[in-house]
C-alpha cells in the first residue's frame, strides 16, 4: 500500500491536483477557527467595495463575501463529496452484481441503468427539488448522489465482465466461496483503483450539479454554498453593477475545486493507463 | 444492411421504453407532494387575488386538467391522453396562457442557440485535441493545465463574467436578452443583425467551456491511436504527417461520438443555466421563472420538453454511429 502511494505522487499532475485539494480543503476548515465571522450575518452595505477589513467586499445582503466563501465552499464540498460517495456506492453495488450475475438480474440492472443514462439526470433533478419544498444542504446531497451513479454503474459492469472469467474468480468459485464474497475478495481489489478515479470525478459533478440547480433557485436553504452565491449575485445583477468580487471568488472556487480534482484523475488515469504517458 | 436494420430497430424499441419511463417520472415525481398538490398550489398563487369567482375558475380548471379526485394510474392515462392532443395544460404564472404555447415561442431560441453551439465546440475540441496529441511539445506543461482549467468553469459562471467584462466594462456586446428591447421579432435585417449581437456572448460561454473538455477527451484518444501499429508502419512506407493525423484522426473520433452523447445532458443543463444569466427568451429562462412562481404545469412542460430533446439528440449519434462504425456490423448488443 505505502508503495502504491509513493507511485501516485511520482506523477506530477497527481501532484498539484493533491495540493490545490489539500490547501483548499485546509483552508476552509481553519479560517472558520480563527475568524469568527458569522457568513449569514449581514454586517455591511449592499456590495461594499473591498477594503482593509474587508478584502473581498460585501455580497448583495452586505455579507463578509470572503467569510461567505470560505462556509460556501465548505458546504459545497460536503454536498459534492456526500453526493460522489452515494453516486460511486449506488453505482458500484448495481455494477458489480450485474456483471458479475449476468443473466437476467445483469439485463434488468444494466436496462435500468441506460435508461437512465439518456434521461439528464439534472431533470430528475429538478423535477425531485421542485417536489421537496424544504431543502437542507444534505438532502440536496443525497438528491444530487441518488440521481448521478448511471455513468459509473455502466464502467463498473464492463470491467467486471472483464474480470468474471479470469482464472481466480473461476478457482475462487469451484472453492464454493458465496457471490458477495468473491465480489469483494476476488473483483473489488481490481477495480479499487479504477472506483477511486471514479469517486474522484462524482465529487467534481456533484459540486457543478449544486451549482446548476442552485441557479435553478432551487438550492438548499438557510445555508451559503458557492451555487447559492451565483443565485444571489444573478438575481441581484452583480455583474451589471460591476461589483466583479461578488461572483468571480465564487466562480474561480468551483472551477478550482473541480481542476484540482480532475488533475489527480488524469494523474491517477497516466499511473493505471500507461499508454497515456506523454 | 441487415444487420444495421437490427440494430436501428433494436435502438427504437430502447428510445420509446426511455422515453416512456421519462414520461412517468414527469408525471408522478411532482405529484409526489404531500397533500392536495392543487389546493397548494392555487392558494399560492391566488393569494394575490380576493375576487373569489376567479379562485374558483382557477381552482376549478387546474382539478379537471390533473383529474385530481381519480385514482392515480387514471390521472397517469389522462395525463398521456393530454399530450398526445397536444394539451400541456394551463400555466399557472402566467394564467390563462397554455403551456404548449409558451413553450413553443422559446423552443427555437434554445434549439438556435445549443445545438450551432454543441456541434462548434465539439468540432473544435476535437480537432485541437488531436493536435495537442501529435504535437505533444510543450502541452503538457502549459496548454494542459489551461484547458483543463477552462473546462472546470461552469459555463453560467463563465457567462457571468463575460457579461461583466464585455457588455459592462467594455461595452461592446448587450448584456441580456434576444435581441434589442425595444424590437418587435420580425424578418427583417435590423431584427435580424440584433439578434446576432445578442448570440455572441452566450454562444462563446457554452463554446469556450465545451471546447475545454472536448480536446482533453480527444487528445487521450489520439494518443491511444498515435501508439497503435498502423501509424508506424504509415511512418515506415513514408507516409506524410499530415495524412497520418487524418487517420488518427478518424479513429479517434469515434469514441468521441459516445462520450458526446454521454455528455448531452450535462452540456444541456449547463446552457440552459446560462440561458438565464442572459435572459436569453429560450427554455432555460422559462423554466426559472416557472420554478420562480411555482408553476408546475409549466416546470413539467419544460422538463418533459428538455427531456425529449436530448432523447432525439441521443438517437441521432446513435444512428449516425451506426452508420460510420464499420465494427457495429458486427452486432454489438448492449
Amino acid at each position: 500500500m505505502k508503495n502504491n502511494f509513493s507511485i501516485i505522487f511520482k506523477s506530477s499532475k497527481f501532484r498539484l491536483g493533491f495540493i490545490i485539494f489539500v490547501l483548499l480543503l485546509l483552508s476552509v476548515i481553519i479560517f472558520p477557527i480563527v475568524n469568527k465571522e458569522d457568513p449569514l450575518k449581514m454586517n455591511y452595505t449592499m456590495f461594499q467595495k473591498p477594503g482593509p477589513n474587508l478584502p473581498l467586499g460585501a455580497d448583495n445582503f452586505g455579507r463578509n463575501e470572503l467569510v461567505e466563501l470560505i462556509a460556501g465552499g465548505k458546504t459545497s464540498l460536503i454536498i459534492g463529496i456526500l453526493a460522489g460517495g452515494i453516486a460511486t456506492g449506488v453505482g458500484l453495488i448495481l455494477g458489480l452484481f450485474g456483471g458479475y450475475i449476468g443473466g437476467l438480474v445483469d439485463d434488468v440492472l444494466s436496462s435500468i441503468t441506460n435508461i437512465f443514462l439518456v434521461i439528464p439526470s439534472f431533470i430528475i433533478l429538478v423535477l425531485i427539488s421542485v417536489s421537496i419544498s424544504s431543502r437542507s444542504y444534505l438532502t440536496t446531497a443525497l438528491v444530487i448522489g441518488f440521481t448521478s451513479w448511471p455513468w459509473t454503474a455502466r464502467a463498473v459492469r464492463a470491467q467486471t465482465i472483464s474480470l468474471r472469467n479470469r482464472d481466480h474468480v473461476n478457482l475462487a468459485k469451484v472453492s464454493g466461496y458465496s457471490i458477495p464474497k468473491i465480489i469483494a475478495t476476488e473483483i473489488l481489489p481490481y477495480i479499487a483503483s479504477y472506483v477511486g478515479m471514479a469517486f474522484i470525478l462524482q465529487v467534481a459533478s456533484g459540486i457543478l450539479s449544486e451549482a446548476t440547480i442552485s441557479m435553478l433557485g432551487l438550492g438548499p436553504q438557510n445555508t451559503v454554498t458557492l451555487g447559492l452565491m451565483l443565485n444571489w449575485a444573478t438575481m441581484y445583477e452583480a455583474h451589471m453593477s460591476g461589483a466583479w468580487w461578488a461572483f468571480v471568488p465564487p466562480v474561480l472556487m468551483i472551477a478550482l475545486i473541480t481542476f484540482s480534482l480532475n488533475l489527480m484523475n488524469t494523474g491517477l488515469d497516466q499511473i493505471f493507463n500507461p499508454q497515456i504517458r506523454s | 444492411m441487415k444487420s444495421y436494420r437490427k440494430y436501428m430497430t433494436s435502438k427504437i424499441a430502447w428510445y420509446v421504453l426511455t422515453f416512456v419511463v421519462a414520461l412517468f417520472l414527469n408525471f408522478l415525481l411532482p405529484r409526489l407532494i404531500p397533500g392536495n398538490p392543487v389546493s397548494t398550489i392555487v392558494s399560492k398563487i391566488t393569494s394575490g387575488m380576493a375576487d373569489t369567482n376567479s379562485i374558483k375558475r382557477v381552482y376549478e380548471t387546474f382539478e379537471k386538467e390533473f383529474g385530481l379526485n381519480k385514482p392515480i394510474w387514471e390521472q397517469f392515462l389522462i395525463y398521456v391522453s393530454n399530450l398526445l392532443h397536444g394539451n400541456m395544460g394551463t400555466s399557472f404564472g402566467q394564467y390563462p396562457r397554455k403551456v404548449t404555447d409558451i413553450l413553443a415561442s422559446s423552443i427555437m431560441w434554445t434549439i438556435g442557440l445549443q445545438l450551432p453551439a454543441i456541434i462548434v465546440s465539439w468540432i473544435l475540441g476535437n480537432v485541437l485535441g488531436v493536435l495537442a496529441a501529435y504535437i505533444k511539445k510543450g502541452f503538457d506543461k502549459v496548454l494542459f493545465p489551461v484547458f483543463l482549467f477552462i473546462s472546470c468553469i461552469p459555463s453560467f459562471g463563465f457567462a457571468i463574467v463575460l457579461v461583466w467584462l464585455f457588455a459592462v466594462a467594455l461595452k461592446i456586446a448587450p448584456a441580456s436578452g434576444g435581441y434589442a428591447f425595444d424590437m418587435i421579432p420580425s424578418p427583417t435585417l435590423s431584427f435580424f443583425l440584433s439578434v446576432l449581437q445578442h448570440y455572441q456572448l452566450p454562444f462563446w460561454s457554452i463554446v469556450l467551456v465545451g471546447i475545454g473538455g472536448q480536446s482533453l477527451g480527444m487528445r487521450e484518444m489520439s494518443i491511444y491511436e498515435l501508439n497503435a501499429d498502423y501509424v508506424k508502419y504509415c511512418r515506415l512506407l513514408g507516409l506524410k504527417d499530415s495524412k497520418i493525423v487524418r487517420y488518427v484522426f478518424k479513429n479517434a473520433v469515434l469514441p468521441q461520438i459516445t462520450g458526446l452523447a454521454l455528455s448531452l445532458g450535462t452540456m444541456v443543463g449547463g446552457a440552459l443555466i446560462t440561458e438565464i444569466v442572459f435572459s436569453y427568451p429560450g427554455l432555460g429562462s422559462v423554466l426559472f421563472n416557472a420554478i420562480a412562481a411555482q408553476d408546475f404545469p409549466l416546470i413539467s412542460g419544460c422538463t418533459l420538453l428538455i427531456t425529449t430533446g436530448v432523447l432525439i439528440a441521443n438517437f441521432v449519434i446513435d444512428i449516425v454511429y451506426g452508420l460510420i462504425d464499420p465494427r457495429i456490423k458486427v452486432a454489438q448488443q448492449e
